[in-house]
């Protein structure tokens, strides 16, 4: 009677265990330590490149010549090995990973902390930092604490106006955000199954802000068929009875739009208690909300209509961008006045693109408000992609309509 | 360091990566600079005892930034171990990629008592009595021996 991590990491709760990386991935940021971390430990091999990935998205394009330099080291690097590599404008490391790469029972590591999202395929994925990926470039294997899990256990179904990133922020403000610290998320429960494969992302994306190594959905029919649409075949995953150190009740139908508040993800209000805030600019995309259906409900709002207020849009990546051209859900945001970013991280962490001014409020899709994170002195709020429409449109926090 | 001793230093639950090494030390590659500042904000006294001490914590050792350097900075300080009956999650691998022993045990603690540990065999020692720990994975102890993550493999190549 295990949880979902017991069994891919083959040990109950608490042990340290040695295990086989069936994928790991860096980002143009971390990457350049993980090349420095792994020549110092003297290496000249990769275990085995094929499972390497280096994806480029943090700072693309380059905002200046040091780290065009940065870059051009690891691109050289990884295009010359035989890792898998994506240049600027391929999209977000996690992104690119939950288009049909990592699959269900693996063990994913990225070096950076938001690699719990592919947990929504039923893998084992979680963040490490650069001197652990360069010995998993050596070696293809690295150590884990198998963690302790939390159940969240979902009923009923959303409703109204209200989606997974409002579920998400419930959840985070109610756990809190140190939670979850070294434990499993497991979203389980018949409202689980209600959930597509984009929402459950969003619910694993935020497994971190709670402090959790990671979150975990069970493989199901939703999952054969999202992976099944890539070429996969592959087998879902049945929970078995076990035992969760702490469990949280949800019941979707009671969640409505919510915004988490500066500075902290868990601080969080319903839109309706702070409607009329005005904001200076609104930014959809991340690894959280820059998905195609993101786009697309972002653009079935604000379609013949302008927004009222500087509107950065940022697809996660090519392949939601090239679905968005070919909807033409692309040209209605571009007629509603949004501005289009190359697909990747953009404004969310506050290196280049997008930053704020001093005092300036920013509505976005992102995970994170903490304080300066977009820019020194600017203000973070998180909401859902249908709350940023609506409040797009007045250029004030503003309750979406239910549709 | 798979077996150890050392004087205990009590501290209490939540210490953050900050408390353990402010971020405005952070910027020089001279590690031996830490430390005189090692938990300053949190108590000055504090550093003169690290020679030689292990390090008994409260709970969610090691939160906030995942900085490596606190890792390092308790190890220059010549901290032995740390004991806790948690660690955050990447304190916890960085403290053992650096070769700090970071030990998951809830024990009682008098300050400058003596405590003795043995990570192969799985134990913590302090006034007569023994708690049992959860025996490390082989690769991490050979880690540890090692003196962490990148020496391990430098000797491996
Ligand atoms: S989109 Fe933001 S949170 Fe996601 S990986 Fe990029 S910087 Fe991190």
């Amino acid at each position: 009677m295990t949880t979902l991590s017991e069994r891919i990491l083959g040990a109950p709760a608490g042990e340290y265990v040695d295990h086989a990386v069936d994928r790991a991935y860096v980002h143009d940021g971390t990457g350049v330590l993980t090349l420095m971390t792994w020549k110092q430990m003297g290496a000249s091999r990769l275990c085995d490149a094929s499972q390497l990935y280096v994806l480029f998205d943090h700072i693309v394009p380059a905002n200046n010549s040091t780290t065009a330099t940065l870059q051009q080291e690891l691109r050289e690097f990884a295009s010359g090995s035989f890792m898998h590599f994506s240049d600027i404008g391929g999209g977000i490391c996690h992104q690119i990973m939950s288009e049909g790469v990592v699959l269900p029972g693996e063990v994913v590591v990225g070096a950076d902390s938001h690699s719990c999202t592919p947990g929504a395929f039923g893998a084992f994925s979680t963040g490490v930092g650069a001197t652990d990926m360069a010995a998993i470039w050596l070696t293809g294997e690295t150590w884990f604490r198998v963690p302790e899990s939390i159940g969240i256990h979902l009923s009923g179904r959303l409703s109204g106006a209200a989606e997974a990133k409002d579920l998400a922020l419930t959840y985070v403000s109610s756990l809190g955000m140190d939670g979850g610290t070294y434990c499993a998320l497991e979203f389980v429960g018949e409202g689980a199954a209600t959930l597509g494969m984009e929402d459950r992302l969003v619910l694993t994306n935020l497994s971190v802000e709670t402090g959790a190594k990671t979150g975990l959905f069970y493989a199901d029919e939703i999952t054969r068929t999202y992976l099944a649409a890539a070429g996969h075949v592959v087998k879902t995953q049945v929970p078995e009875p076990c035992t969760y150190i702490h469990d949280l009740d949800i019941d979707l139908g009671d969640i409505v739009p919510m915004v988490a508040v500066p500075h902290r993800v868990d601080t969080t209000k319903p839109v309706a208690d702070i409607a009329g805030l005005p904001v200076n600019q609104v930014f959809v995309g991340t690894c959280t909300n820059g998905r195609y259906s993101d786009l697309a409900r972002f653009a079935a709002i604000v379609r013949g209509k302008k927004v009222a207020v500087r509107t950065i849009i940022v697809p996660a990546s090519r392949q939601v961008l090239k679905e968005a051209i070919r909807t033409g859900v692309l040209s209605d945001l571009v007629e509603a006045g949004c501005t289009i970013g190359t697909p990747g991280c953009g404004p969310c962490l506050g290196a280049h693109m997008g930053v704020l001014g001093e005092g300036e409020v920013c509505l976005s899709t992102a995970n994170r408000n903490f304080r300066n994170r977009m820019g020194v002195g600017g203000e973070i709020y998180l909401s859902s992609v249908t709350t940023a429409a609506a409040s797009s449109l007045t250029g004030e926090i503003t309750e979406p309509e239910v549709a | 360091m798979m077996q150890g001793a050392g004087h205990a230093v009590c501290l209490g639950p939540d210490i953050d990566t900050d408390l353990v090494i402010a971020g405005r030390y952070l910027r020089t590659k001279d590690h031996s600079q830490w430390v005189a500042h090692v938990f300053e904000d949190l108590d000055t006294s504090i550093a003169p005892r690290l020679m030689g001490a292990i390090i008994v914590a409260g709970k969610n050792f090691g939160g906030g930034s995942s900085r490596e350097q606190a890792a390092i900075a308790l190890r220059e300080a010549g901290v032995v171990a740390v004991i806790a009956p948690s660690f955050a999650r990447i304190f916890f691998r960085n403290a053992i990629n650096v070769g700090l022993p970071a030990i998951e045990c809830s024990l009682p603690c008098l300050n400058d008592q003596n405590i003795r540990f043995d990570l192969t065999s799985g134990w913590v020692e302090t006034s007569g009595k023994q708690f049992p720990i959860r025996p490390l994975s082989p690769r991490m102890q050979e880690i540890l021996s090692s003196g962490g993550l990148v020496n391990y493999w430098k000797a491996h190549q």
